[in-house]
């Protein structure tokens, strides 16, 4: 029981930190937070069930144009949900406009997929599973592309120009563009790359997870829930709060049942966003007036 | 139906933003209409009219939270499922006896109103889309219990939903049962909507800092919208559980919440009929285009879309006819300061309204270093210094919205309690701002009455049924606010839409909303700004007027030619700190202020 709350939390804690890192890309950019990211990882399981298993196709190929349709899908995002109503980005309207748009993309799933959850191949050809329990991929995949992509981004962000004008533009967008930094097109990129990480975390999650047009609604909340904990913005803490999430989750799930497992996340991420609601990590923001 | 209608067609302000649409006509041809269907003796028209009215009980209760209160609440399909389960299982006796279906009923809407209250109360403290992920993931949360709690909710296999007995029994008596608990929900949320309440939940959408400004303590005031808006959900639950005679989990999707929330999207944000006509239409669509059932979900969701990228106001916006009529060009605002007398009450006692030793620093920056300053009873105090000298943050600071770092505030000699600005309009302390805040969609009027929200005396329940009390209060506050108008001299644009007014004359409107709370402190942020010189010489006038009437006035300005005529007594803050205080003969001459400042 140990080992699969550990084994199965963590897993499953990664994909929520990775949802968390796609929800701050976007955020970060662009100062939105998009409801596309729990669609991202609805995609990343459907498509990659789809072209890998359905198709036929070879996996590391399947891969690859999975994560490419994600970048896709967050290109369109911006354009398309984003960019019009950023100009009056205290209305809010973006939280609409992102909703409708996931929404619209998970109604497709539904009726050209189907809403019954559907297997996920399993990716490398070896019973990873039998040497130990703790080595099963399903469970090793989500964290290694979980690690991967904090150290890429980290990479990104510290050591080249590119990442320290995203950096520049989450900052302080005013001045990034003073500074003659192509606000739009790094605005594009963020979301280009926050749909490879949408999608990388449905993918590698999606043998656990499924391919299930309805993980769209589950990844969104659970995928947000690191990020209020967290701080909005801090991929480190979007991490620490997933694999938290995670294993408290699956604890719960063994040691209480499943109806309290979820009102106790439920009731878990009100009362520190009531208590904190910058989140465990962030810093209050003045209120102007 | 009629009872719905009266609230609505009470003689009121030619066009308030509640009327551009709702005439009563309207109203009673979908009265008329719902009384008169079974004559079709169309069952199949007649389910479909059920699950139209059972939706529009929820949403009527939405729409105070989306429509008017704007907050994004697209998970409130959550307390249908709520309602529905609680009647159900109680009905059938899931949970000890089984209980009477009306009985059970009302448990259906208890449940949901203690569940409205618990996912409303982040709404409180929190940013809008964290609000929205909480209704979101509540809605998720509710369906997974549902799913696993099989003593209660028969998890997959789902629960028999209760039968009502006669007169509401299934087929047309339950129809009229949906019918008028839907005509009870349009008057109850009508009456709210028009009422002080009503336009303080359209302020803390719009103009939140104003809101406070004006008393309006927001906390409670959701709070119990929050409850009606959840209780309603759980009757309208109670009732679906009935009309689809057998409810499982998938019965509740997400995309119910976003068929109630473009209905109001559609309607028009702070309008009841609008909300409740797309209600009717969207509920209807689907079953007379077959071939749209499977998409109806991907079509509301693209017409969301549409909705927020191109008419974010919704179809009462397009239609609002009246006020896209020219208004006249050239106005002139007439102030008329012998009104006063009658806005005002004479105060004879001596107020001092003080601040000791403030300071206040943003990072490194020290806003206010320092500060002493008094404003009393009957004189006119202006505060000046260059842009960046802390004027504006040091009256921030006086209503309630900034914390100094030290120093104390005194009201009469009372330590007046920093932050909870929405304190300030009890302790009759009343401000404009320097960029007006308003309620753009809202008419002058009623931007005014907010003004007066303290005034009123109904509970929110006397004007949930609409008692004597409440319409009393309405009455004053109408009266009151049309004075106030007269006074500022815009009492000819008082139906007007406020966001169609020129900026002199917001400035004044925003005054006219200050007297209305008879202040004893009026405190103004910089009033001539973008003033001609003949409506700077009216609004100097009129201020001295308010201060002769006994209110002590703090006066923000620029305008050295206005300051040095009608204040008593004037502070000249520089960098935070007070560079001169006297009479304006003494700044005039005092030469740090001349140099600094005036200029010689």
């Amino acid at each position: 029981m140990f080992q699969s709350i550990v084994s199965y939390g963590l897993a499953v804690g990664a994909v929520y930190a990775l949802i968390g890192i796609t929800y701050n890309v976007m955020y970060s950019a662009s100062r939105v937070f998009s409801f596309t990211a729990g669609m991202l990882g609805m995609l990343g399981g459907v498509l990659g069930a789809l072209f890998i298993h359905k198709w036929g196709m070879n996996a590391v190929l399947g891969f690859v144009l999975v994560l490419g349709c994600g970048a896709l899908m967050g290109l369109v995002t911006e354009i398309l949900t984003v960019r019009p109503v950023l100009k009056s980005i205290e209305q809010h309207l973006y939280v609409l406009s992102t909703l409708a748009f996931a929404l619209m993309i998970q109604q497709v799933t539904a009726i050209e997929w189907g809403t019954e959850a559907q297997p996920f191949p399993v990716l490398i050809p070896i019973e990873t599973g039998t040497v130990s329990a703790w080595l099963d991929q399903k469970f090793l995949l989500p964290l290694l592309a979980c690690a991967v992509t904090i150290a890429g981004l980290e990479y990104l962000y510290r050591r080249t120009l590119i990442g320290r004008a995203f950096l520049a533009i989450a900052e302080d967008s005013y001045a990034a563009r003073a500074l003659g930094l192509p606000e739009t097109r790094l605005r594009l990129a963020s979301y280009a790359i926050a749909g490879i990480i949408g999608t990388l975390a449905g993918f590698t999650g999606a043998q656990m997870l499924l391919a299930y047009f309805g993980n769209q609604a589950i990844l969104s909340f659970y995928g947000f829930v690191p990020v209020a904990l967290g701080g909005m913005g801090s991929n480190r803490g979007a991490v620490i709060g997933g694999l938290a999430l995670g294993l408290f989750q699956q604890a719960a799930n063994f040691l209480v049942g499943g109806i309290f497992a979820a009102v106790a996340v439920f009731a878990v991420f009100i009362v520190v966003l009531l208590i904190r609601p910058e989140g465990l990590a962030g810093a209050a923001t003045a209120r102007r007036v | 139906m009629t009872d719905t209608a009266a609230p609505i067609s009470q003689p009121k302000a030619p066009a308030g933003w509640l009327g551009r649409l709702e005439g009563s006509a309207w109203w009673i041809v979908l009265g008329l209409a719902g009384l008169l269907l079974p004559l079709l003796e169309d069952s199949y028209i007649g389910v479909i009219a059920q699950r139209a009215y059972i939706y529009w009980v929820l949403s009527a209760g939405l729409n105070l939270v989306v429509g008017y209160a704007g907050q994004i609440a697209i998970g409130w399909v959550s307390m249908l499922t709520l309602g529905a389960y609680t009647t159900a299982a109680l009905a059938a006796g899931r949970v000890g006896p089984e209980w009477h279906p009306f009985l059970a009923l009302a448990a259906g809407g208890v449940m949901g109103a203690v569940a409205g209250v618990v996912v409303g109360l982040p709404a409180l403290r929190l940013r809008t889309f964290y609000f929205a992920m909480t209704t979101l993931g509540f809605s998720t949360i509710v369906t997974q219990v549902a799913l696993a709690w099989k003593d209660v909710t028969g998890g997959g296999v789902g629960t028999p939903g209760p039968v009502f007995p006669w007169p509401f029994d299934p087929g047309w008596g339950f129809y009229y049962f949906c019918f008028f608990l839907a005509a009870l929900a349009t008057w109850m949320t009508a009456n709210i909507g028009a009422s002080r309440y009503g336009r303080a939940l359209v302020a803390i959408r719009d103009a939140e800092v104003a809101a406070e400004a004006s008393g309006v303590s927001k906390a409670r005031l959701l709070i119990l919208v929050f409850m009606l808006a959840g209780a309603l959900g759980g009757v309208a639950g109670g009732l679906f559980a009935s009309l689809q005679s057998y409810i499982t989990p998938d019965a509740f999707t997400f995309e119910m919440s976003v068929l109630f929330f473009i209905a109001i999207l559609i309607g028009g944000r702070g309008s009841i009929l609008g909300p409740a006509l797309a209600t009717i239409i969207l509920t209807a669509l689907p079953e007379f285009a077959a071939p749209l059932v499977q998409w109806s979900t991907f079509l509301y969701a693209t017409l969301l879309l549409v909705i927020v990228l191109v008419i974010p106001g919704g179809i009462a916006d397009l239609l609002d006819f009246r006020n896209r009529r020219p208004l006249e060009k050239h106005r002139e605002i007439v102030t008329r300061p012998e009104l006063l007398a009658r806005v005002l009450d004479r105060h004879s006692e001596k107020n001092t309204l003080s601040m000791t030793g403030i300071e206040l620093h943003f990072g490194g920056v020290r806003a206010i270093d320092g500060l002493d300053l008094e404003v009393r009873s009957g004189e006119v105090h202006g505060l000046i210094g260059p842009n960046g000298s802390g004027k504006t943050t040091a009256l921030n600071v006086l209503s309630g919205y900034y914390k100094p770092h030290a120093g104390e505030a005194r009201l009469n000699g009372a330590v007046l309690p920093f932050l909870e600005a929405h304190t300030r309009a009890d302790r009759r302390i009343a401000r404009t701002f320097q960029t007006p805040r308003i309620v753009g969609g809202a008419s002058v009027l009623d931007n005014v009455m907010i003004g007066g929200t303290i005034f009123g005396q109904a509970t929110f329940s006397e004007t949930l049924l609409s008692l004597p009390r409440h319409r009393r209060d309405e009455a004053h506050l109408r009266e009151a606010a049309l004075l106030a108008l007269a006074t500022v001299g815009l009492e000819q644009l008082a139906a007007v839409r406020a966001d169609r007014l020129q900026h002199s004359e917001l400035r004044f409107m925003e005054i006219a909303r200050a007297l209305m709370l008879r202040p004893a402190f009026l405190m103004l942020d910089e009033p001539a700004a973008g003033l001609s010189a003949e409506e700077i010489r009216r609004l100097g006038a009129l201020i001295v007027a308010i201060s002769r009437s006994g209110t002590g006035v703090l006066l923000i300005e620029h305008h050295a030619d206005l300051i040095f005529d009608i204040c008593d007594r004037v502070t000249v803050l520089n960098l935070g700190k007070k560079l001169a205080a006297g009479t304006p003969a003494e700044i005039r001459s005092h030469r740090e202020v001349v140099s600094a400042y005036l200029g010689a």
